[in-house]
């Protein structure tokens, strides 16, 4: 069909000179139109951050720095500090990482490594794990309210009481609805990200760097790890980062099981809340002009952060992908 | 090195078999929680599913019956009015990105096209929150499809100029040296050509947005009337699920599930297409 497009134009036509002006117009419009695509999603992005700083001013001027080092935050009194949401978002950021990670990189070896000559099996099974990115964060939390935090309550947050109870991270009575919680609910949603990133970069790992620890008889755990690890090394950590960003813009499922109530405590069975979810809990229902705008400082700051988890894991994972384009 | 020589042989095998255990162990537990999710959906929202639930609007508290169908209305309007919005900008954003690749500008795009795709929901929520809501006065419709808008343009236009890429450029220099005109060639070769990866990002990012509640809450707002207007507070079912999700009643609870298994077989759905699309792409590439 394509075929037949082909041979119609000016095969036949020996008129080259207008043609070619045409032509060249329509070339000239068309990448002008693809280009203004282009520039408009750059807008956006520029738009977006100044909107973000003009909405924020309020709060900038009157707060200054001490924002993001005051722990209250009293919407009755107009005092507002970021501290307790910036502490929430870092300790739920760092129980997914802890928990998702081995278990994102154990999926992405398996793919790489052991299922290395059934790619289409891996393929499968990859895209089984890369669904669960396909299920809407509200259901992951509606989940994660009625069945996970339950289930964290009796089965880990009781017995890690019982046990570990003389440790500052385990004070308290568990009630399911806490930093534990939205850390183990945000660790199963980075581990799609983190695992088809880390199956990318292990994948383009010269089969030289296996091949060479295997001559020396190692065994496939020692390839591994002599071998295939350190070499993705950078990739895997970009991976990693990639997966921090995930953790620290996911919204709807941390609101719905963090318990909302700005604290800062060593105990994870305490309720918490994040940078996303005072915005998502307390936006529509904020009424001075100043908390708003305080609002949309936390706003900003999650702007802030995500770039600077996003260029760095772009570049970390580009610096080993790029490269393997080349050698396959 | 050296050491490893001497060690012994059976401890390293046992070593071997442990990592390998632990592997297996983490793709084991990497899956579970899908199929809990997807079972609990599937067993609290069956009983939810009938008639009246998809085609009647909300009942008040404890009055039983009634349905989510201002939901469904308010969630596909701002989809498809996102759609309209995001598919012309991200193709042709993609477009650029893939055949003008070589500009330096591109580059640079195509990094803030990426950046843009991982950027919080939620941060694009107040912007637009900002930009419409304060000047409008009113949580629309308009607000939410722009979001979604916002949110779906980076998918499309990334998968848009990585299905672009992956034509051979054979098939363009051919085209071209027929005398086609660059732009000819792009529309008549290579976006048939690639046509599937398109056809890939448009419903992945459409299941992307159908899911998304954090903009939402702070644009759409949710709502229990019908919808009449563009320009007034939307219900829509991710909205849905999270109010009623998180209200003490129960019978809004066994709504919130019903609406999730809805909400769940569409993104599914438009996910196990999209791998329907993607093998037929892969096969008139080889051949």
């Amino acid at each position: 069909m394509s075929k037949q497009d082909l041979n119609q134009p000016q095969v036949t036509q020996p008129a080259p000179v207008a043609g070619r002006s045409q032509s060249k117009i329509g070339d000239a419009i068309f990448k002008g139109v693809a280009m203004a695509a282009a520039i408009a999603v750059i807008g956006v992005v520029v738009v977006l951050a100044i909107e973000l700083f003009q909405g924020s001013s309020i709060s900038l001027t009157t707060f200054g720095p001490s924002f993001f080092s005051t722990t209250t935050w009293d919407p009755v009194h107009n005092i507002f500090g970021a501290l307790p949401f910036i502490y929430g978002t870092l300790v739920t950021s760092a129980i997914a990482l802890v928990i998702g990670v081995p278990i994102s990189i154990g999926v992405a070896l398996f793919l790489s490594e052991i299922m290395k000559e059934r790619r289409q099996v891996a393929d499968y099974l990859g895209s089984v794990v890369e669904l669960l990115a396909a299920v809407p964060s509200v259901v992951f939390g509606l989940w994660a309210l009625f069945i996970l935090s339950p289930m964290v309550r009796d089965y880990i947050e009781k017995p890690l009481k019982t046990y570990l109870g003389f440790l500052p991270t385990f004070q308290g009575t568990p009630f399911g609805l806490d930093f534990l919680t939205a850390g183990i609910i945000l660790s199963i949603m980075i581990i799609p990200t983190v695992s088809a990133i880390s199956r990318e970069v292990l994948r383009s790992v010269p089969n030289s760097q296996r091949e060479a620890l295997i001559a020396l008889g190692a065994t496939k755990w020692e390839m591994v790890r002599h071998s295939v690890l350190p070499y993705a090394r950078s990739g895997l950590f970009g991976a990693v980062i990639l997966g921090l960003g995930r953790a620290v813009g996911e919204t709807m499922a941390v609101t719905m099981v963090i318990g909302n109530s700005p604290s800062i405590t060593a105990s994870l069975l305490h309720p918490g809340y994040t940078l996303a979810s005072v915005i998502a809990n307390e936006f529509t229902e904020a009424t001075s002009p100043l908390y708003v705008s305080a609002l949309v400082e936390i706003g900003l700051t999650l702007f802030f952060v995500a770039l600077a988890i996003n260029i760095i894991a772009r570049l970390l994972v580009w610096r080993i992908t790029r490269f393997s384009k080349v050698r396959t | 090195m050296e050491a490893k020589q001497h060690s012994n042989v059976s401890r390293r095998k046992i070593v071997n078999r442990i990592a390998i255990g632990a592997i297996f162990a983490a793709v084991v537990l990497a899956i579970i929680p899908l199929f809990l999710i997807l079972a609990e959906v599937i067993i609290k929202g069956a009983p939810e599913m009938n008639l009246d639930f998809l085609t009647k609007l909300p009942t008040p508290v404890n009055v039983s019956g009634g349905g989510v169908v201002n939901a469904i209305e308010g969630s596909f309007v701002m989809v498809g009015f996102a759609s309209l919005i995001s598919l012309p900008v991200g193709i042709g954003a993609g477009i650029f990105l893939s055949e003008w690749g070589e500009m330096r500008f591109a580059s640079f795009a195509s990094f803030v096209n990426d950046v843009l795709a991982e950027f919080p929901s939620i941060v694009i929520g107040i912007f637009v929150y900002v930009i419409i809501v304060l000047t409008t006065h009113t949580f629309s419709a308009l607000a939410g499809g722009l979001a979604l808008s916002i949110i779906m343009m980076p998918i499309i236009a990334r998968t848009t100029e990585e299905s672009l890429k992956l034509v051979p450029r054979s098939l363009r220099e051919a085209s071209m040296a027929l005398g086609v005109s660059r732009w000819r060639t792009i529309t008549r070769v290579v976006l048939s050509t690639g046509r599937g990866g398109l056809i890939t990002g448009v419903l992945l990012s459409i299941a992307r947005a159908a899911g998304e509640t954090a903009p939402l809450l702070l644009t759409a707002l949710g709502s229990t009337l019908a919808l009449t207007s563009l320009f007034q507070p939307t219900a829509a079912l991710p909205l849905l699920i999270y109010t009623y999700g998180i209200s003490p009643f129960r019978d809004w609870q066994d709504k919130a599930w019903g609406a999730s298994l809805v909400l769940v077989l569409v993104v599914l759905v438009l996910n196990l297409s999209v791998k329907a699309v993607t093998r037929a792409k892969f096969i008139t590439v080889v051949e």
